[in-house]
């Protein structure tokens, strides 16, 4: 299948017995957007994507790519492909040979085969590895291949099952990088499911957060990010503090930012909106410096603030401190 | 040593201590160099005792000498000149050998289809578990009762003739089920077909699942993803499985001399009469080159698998 479409996925329901693991949800992914399942293990997001992928039934609903309706396809004849969380590269085969492996299943004789999956080596700068065998490649340079592997059906969309959880932390940024700028060159659809917040929002154009085999939020990482829609969301995409209802806020929680909370200079009192609690950690992060509160009720209250602010007046564990936020500041929740 | 006896006095002056001492650093020093020696030897004396010398035994008896009675100590090339001119000899390895292929062929066969069933469509541990003590079920007697038990099933007036006599089948015993080459075979391969089995399943259920699935989604079919993933990972199990299958039905005597009731002869069999004889060193010969011929073909098989990603 050729060139990027749109994916739709409409009241898709997954049951494993009488266990609900993906609720009826809608989803359309226009073509040529990267687009993150972001959620807590075991809330739906894998299994979506393996339904999508073909890898799993789906009970109900029904998933189109483009204006094929894709449900009863096998995996191959989808116009998907998909990289495996572990990347399952074939151990008795060389790099060169595990990429052009579906060409080979497709009978494109050896000579043609070899050189379209150099080329696909090439696009993730593996070329020079082509020979080894995967037990012989860095995790990393394991990744590249199975994303080669992945891309050489020309797929319409690549399906991607956490594909950075087994990298460690310099890899992960530098994958995702690469991974950013291989879907702008490429054009199609990626969708990457994660459980890591910071991930989802730097990659994505699209980030759907998802609770309980439903989706809590679908929308921009900005929209997602400022506009939390519910408690779950603003709690899972972090950097929030979840308020209880207040004034003026129609009896909803709230949720304010943690960068846009003040600390009060000692003695000086506050409006409305201020929260005085004992300081119970202090984490200094570089630029920012991160500072947990607790008083009676309330377990946790947290505050991001600039280096510069915080060690213009520092604060101790122990201390007891009032911070304050602007009204405009607070966003309300959906119940 | 002189020297030490000349600087004796020199240290007792100094006291007792750093002699002691001394003394104490070459006794460490000795016990860390004899250490892996000592760590090695139980295994070493194993090999030595249940390997080595049994085998330095035959190699040597199979060059004495021998008449009727007794075995004289000689070096002759007698025994093997006798054995490897002897067209009985020849026609008895290659019945062996007819024997070996025909059960590898089978067990085989069989053994991969089991395991694949177990350890591919066989979804939950429990019943895993509990094919595989179904399947090890004929182990629980031995050899001989395993094939004794075809006898009645098999003969001419057996089981299977006498039903398939009343059904209208056949109207004549069939001949060739008992004391021929099928029954040979079959009790074979009814009695090492679990040495291929276990292997094989051993290997298939080290093949991560995901790969079968990145196989289907590359577009594998059933039958591609079992000739390109499935089989290729299977490898180092089938060689071991053959090897094991190979080397019990080349040395057999007991199961060739049952099932064929004395008609069909084995390269262990002919060793077993030639013992019965009080030619030991016939025997011993004819253990030598069977010895040779076993080691060949395991080379030859362990050349076209690496085995050792399996151990």
């Amino acid at each position: 299948m050729a060139g990027p479409a749109d994916i739709e996925l409409a009241a898709v329901t997954k049951m494993y017995g009488p266990v609900t693991a993906v609720d009826a949800i809608d989803l359309r992914i226009p073509a040529g957007t990267y687009c993150c399942l972001l959620g807590p293990s075991g809330c739906g997001k894998t299994s979506t994507l393996r339904m999508i992928a073909g890898h799993e039934s789906v009970s109900d609903g029904d998933i189109l790519l483009g204006n094929t309706h894709i449900n009863d396809l096998p995996p191959a004849r989808r116009g998907t492909a998909m990289m495996f969380q572990s990347y399952a590269l074939f151990p008795h085969l060389t790099c060169v040979d595990n990429v052009a492996f579906s060409l080979k299943l497709k009978g494109v004789a050896k000579p043609e085969r070899r050189a379209k999956a150099m080329e696909l080596l090439n696009l993730v700068q593996m070329d020079k590895y082509a020979e080894r065998l995967p037990a012989q490649l860095s995790g990393g340079q394991q990744q590249r291949v199975a994303l080669a592997r992945a891309l050489i059906t020309n797929p319409s969309a690549l399906l991607l099952d956490e594909p950075l959880s087994a990298l460690d932390p310099f890899l992960r940024v530098k994958m995702r990088e690469e991974l950013k700028r291989l879907q702008r060159e490429l054009g199609i659809s990626f969708i990457h499911v994660t459980h890591g917040q910071e991930e989802a929002l730097a990659l994505a154009d699209l980030v759907v957060v998802m609770n309980n085999g439903k989706i809590a939020q679908a929308g921009t990482p900005r929209e997602v990010f400022n506009q939390p829609r519910d408690a779950f969301v603003a709690r899972f995409i972090g950097g929030h503090n979840v308020l209880a209802p207040r004034d003026g806020t129609g009896g909803r929680q709230v949720a304010v930012r943690t960068d846009r909370i003040r600390i009060l200079p000692d003695g000086s009192s506050g409006g409305t909106n201020t929260f005085t609690g004992t300081v119970r950690l202090v984490e200094y992060q570089g630029p920012m410096v991160h500072l947990r509160l607790s008083a009676p009720g309330v377990e946790e209250f947290a505050i991001t603030i600039t280096e510069h602010a915080f060690f213009a007046a520092p604060h101790d564990v122990g201390d007891t401190v009032t911070a304050t936020w602007a009204a405009e500041d607070m966003h309300p929740l959906a119940a | 040593m002189t020297d030490r006896a000349e600087s004796l006095p020199a240290q007792r002056r100094e006291g007792a201590v750093p002699r002691r001492l001394d003394k104490r650093l070459d006794r460490g020093r000795l016990a860390a160099a004899i250490a892996p020696y000592l760590q090695v030897a139980p295994l070493t004396l194993t090999f030595a005792i249940f390997l080595l010398i049994p085998i330095a035994t035959i190699i040597v008896v199979s060059f004495w000498d021998y008449d009727s009675i007794r075995v004289i100590p000689d070096f002759m090339m007698l025994n093997y000149e006798e054995l490897l001119t002897s067209s009985v000899t020849w026609q008895i390895y290659l019945n062996t050998l007819k024997y070996a292929v025909l059960t590898w062929a089978l067990t085989l066969g069989i053994g991969f289809t089991v395991a694949y069933f177990v350890a591919f469509h066989v979804r939950s541990l429990t019943w895993q578990i509990t094919l595989f003590m179904i399947c090890t079920i004929p182990f629980w007697t031995s050899n001989i009762i395993r094939m004794i038990s075809w006898i009645p099933f098999l003969g001419r007036n057996g089981l299977l003739n006498s039903t398939l006599l009343a059904m209208g089948v056949i109207d004549q015993p069939l001949e060739f089920l008992l004391f021929s080459d099928f029954s040979v075979v079959l009790a074979f391969v009814h009695l090492y077909v679990l040495f291929m089995v276990v292997p094989i399943f051993n290997s298939m259920m080290r093949i991560d699942r995901a790969l079968v699935e990145a196989a289907v989604d590359a577009g594998a079919t059933g039958w591609q993803v079992l000739t390109n993933v499935i089989i290729p990972l299977s490898k180092p199990g089938i060689a071991i499985g053959s090897i094991f299958v190979v080397t019990l039905v080349m040395g057999d005597f007991i199961t060739v001399r049952l099932m064929s009731g004395g008609q069909s002869a084995s390269v262990g069999l002919m060793m077993a009469n030639q013992i019965s004889l009080l030619q030991y060193p016939a025997a011993a010969a004819n253990a030598v080159v069977l010895l040779f011929v076993v080691l060949m073909m395991v080379a030859l098989m362990l050349r076209i698998v690496d085995i050792r990603k399996e151990l």
